[in-house]
């Protein structure tokens, strides 16, 4: 299938009063179209800082793109004009963000913020667009969404403002929509209805989604594929059903053990992940892991992993392998 | 560990308590034009050492139950019994013997400790408002026991909150929770705001200071597979009422009320094999509004099994055998 998304060796640098972060260090992945991407991290892993790279929105200073490329539909992000990038986003490419309450407007009508890409991107009136965000309101059911066109954000409840940032991204129709940590926000029933209709509409319109979250559950639920990244680096990649059912990287193998499951065995105690994640500006020469892995041998302290097949597009920055516990290439 | 005869008897019993907030109007002459019925007749025993989890969606009352129990509310109706004793009425005089025997663990334990004072004092602080240990240095060899007993190096005492990690700022606050030898300690959100890979830390932290001290928890939070994992008993609350209460077990192999198997089925399993083939049940719209909770049943305007019945007549909790208790009229 084509590739919809290419990101090569994308690296994002936040300058700051302790010296510069590499909050995204050489980063690469596809996504193809259609498909579901989960990018999966703890806070500091660079999953939030990659999706505004992808969109060009990292605040400059303190931070930077210094190096990569990112290929969409055959052009690169990267070397579009200011102007140009505007105008992809919110129309071939649109983003949703964790609190609605602070993307939305307060001061404007949720219909105008619904259909102001439409007025934008396709040069509709005002008459149309507002028009045209009725029906994305009731696409993404609200109810009785002609009268909601003219309510306000403080007006809806948090479900329904995430329903209608939803509908703003779905606005032109975008190739490729881009959650960051969507429903973090919102009660866990909310959270699977919000989901849900995200994972129908992008069906419906074969866009692809890439899904930002830290949560391991909603990921099997909801992605086709997954990119683990710790420390601004992606430290494994692979399909769901791969990555869930045999995890190799250290990190990742943590993860599952260390979160409760509704379907856990009563009574086994938690395997928790020692230490702290690191500190960005102190990154140790090695794998950034690795003094928190319990398999590291001496080398992990000295060379980084980079991601090597290790079968089926399954990828993983480790030196060690899994079944022996023994670095693959020693 | 407790000998089996203190074991069996309950620390706490609540009993149809009741947390109402008054909504004021008017600019000069305020009046009550309304009341938040933010807990609305709770019910609940809990033995010493045992652990209940309280768990719902935002606005059930959860945290306002943990609040009043601790007496930092105050009580609209119905009653609260800390070890024999009715503290209901009590006024501050009379809490302050008891307040040393519970003690609150907080979500947010940097918005929770003052960031100018050290580590040390922090944790000595409840000491010296209790008047427990008059000698500082005594205070400051307790403090770092404390840090110790958490997981922490005694030699962090002399640190500001700022240079610890989130995890490590969430043991601090429960040092400082346990300065006192509290027999109960009620965790609001303890680990919500944590990273995975630390709150398993510090569940770990909770599992074993329980087991070393004996302590009884009430452990408010959202996560229900982290409630599962921690609590013996577990209480759904929905809009100021509990639902459904039963041991852990039962609640999440058998749960009964439509609300529970909702909120069971809305958290997704790791696992995308068994995701695939797990059946979804579907509950619309939101929680409504505390103010105006629906009449009869409050969940019935969300409820798939809601008939007419639900709309005007308030089921009541009904003990079904084996401690499980359900308040719906289809069970």
């Amino acid at each position: 299938m084509a590739k919809l998304l290419e990101v090569r060796n994308l690296t994002t640098r936040f300058r700051t009063e302790r010296g510069a972060v590499m909050a995204v260090d050489d980063v690469s992945f596809d996504v193809d179209a259609g498909e579901t991407l989960a990018i999966v991290g703890e806070s500091g892993s660079g999953k939030s800082v990659t999706a505004l790279s992808l969109m060009r929105l990292i605040p400059n200073p303190p931070g930077e793109i210094t190096a990569g490329s990112v290929m969409f539909e055959g052009q690169d992000l990267l070397k579009l004009s200011d102007a140009e990038m505007q105008a992809v986003r919110g129309d071939r490419i649109a983003m949703i963000f964790q609190e609605p309450m602070t993307s939305l407007n307060p001061s404007l009508t949720v219909g105008l913020q619904v259909g102001e890409p439409v007025q934008l991107h396709r040069g509709a009136s005002w008459k149309a667009a507002l028009e045209k965000a009725g029906e994305l309101l009731a696409r993404v059911r609200i109810p009785d969404a002609k009268a909601r066109v003219d309510a306000y954000p403080h007006q809806f409840s948090g479900g329904m403002r995430q329903r209608a940032m939803i509908a703003m991204a779905l606005a032109c129709q975008p190739k490729l929509i881009i959650a960051d940590e969507p429903t973090t926000a919102l009660d866990v029933t909310v959270q699977s209805q919000i989901l849900s209709l995200l994972k129908e509409l992008t069906r419906e319109t074969g866009a692809a989604l890439i899904l930002i979250t830290h949560d391991l559950g909603v990921v099997a639920r909801y992605a086709d594929r997954v990119s683990v990244m710790y420390a601004g680096r992606v430290v494994e990649t692979g399909t769901a059903r791969e990555i869930y059912k045999m995890p190799q990287h250290p990190y990742t193998r943590g993860l599952m053990a260390c979160v409760p499951r509704l379907d856990g065995v009563l009574g086994d105690r938690l395997v928790p992940i020692e230490g702290s994640p690191p500190d960005l500006t102190r990154l140790p020469p090695g794998c950034a892991f690795a003094p928190r892995c319990s398999v590291a041998e001496p080398g992990c302290l000295k060379a980084r992993p980079v991601l090597e097949d290790v079968g089926g597009g399954h990828r993983k920055a480790c030196f060690v392998s899994v079944e022996s516990g023994v670095p693959a290439h020693a | 560990m407790l000998d089996a005869n203190v074991a069996g008897s309950p620390l706490l019993v609540v009993e149809n308590l009741k947390v109402h907030f008054p909504v004021m109007s008017g600019t000069v002459f305020q009046k009550q034009v309304a009341s938040v019925k933010a807990v609305d007749g709770v019910s609940f025993t809990l033995n010493r050492g045992e652990t209940l989890g309280l768990v719902g969606e935002s606005g059930c009352g959860k945290s306002t139950t943990g609040l009043a129990v601790l007496r930092m509310l105050d009580i609209t109706g119905g009653r609260v019994v800390f070890d024999g004793q009715d503290i209901t009425r009590h006024d501050r005089a009379a809490m302050r013997p008891i307040r040393k025997r519970m003690q609150m663990v907080y979500q947010d334990p940097f918005g929770s400790l003052n960031p100018r004072m050290k580590v040390v004092d922090l944790i000595a602080e409840p000491m010296i408002v209790h008047d427990i240990l008059p000698n500082r240095s005594a205070r400051s060899d307790r403090a770092r026991e404390l840090l110790a007993l958490v997981g922490l190096r005694p030699d962090m005492a002399d640190r500001y909150i700022h240079e610890f990690s989130g995890g490590q700022r969430q043991r601090i606050g429960v040092a400082r929770a346990l300065a006192m030898s509290p027999e109960l300690l009620i965790c609001d959100e303890p680990v919500s705001a944590l990273d995975v890979s630390i709150q398993a830390q510090i569940v770990n932290l909770f599992q074993d200071l329980q087991q070393s001290l004996g302590l009884t928890y009430v452990f408010v939070a959202h996560d229900l597979a982290v409630v599962r994992h921690i609590s013996d008993r577990i209480a759904v609350m929905y809009l100021g009422r509990i639902v459904e209460i039963a041991d852990r077990e039962t609640l999440y192999k058998r749960p009964q009320h439509p609300y529970t198997q909702a909120l069971l089925a809305a958290v997704p399993i790791p696992d995308p094999e068994i995701e695939a083939t797990r059946p979804q049940i579907a509950v619309t719209g939101e929680v409504p509004s505390a103010l105006r909770p629906p009449p009869g049943c409050r969940f019935h305007t969300r409820c798939p099994r809601a008939t007419d019945v639900c709309k005007t007549e308030e089921p009541v909790l009904r003990d079904l055998g084996g401690g499980q208790m359900v308040s719906c009229h289809h069970v």
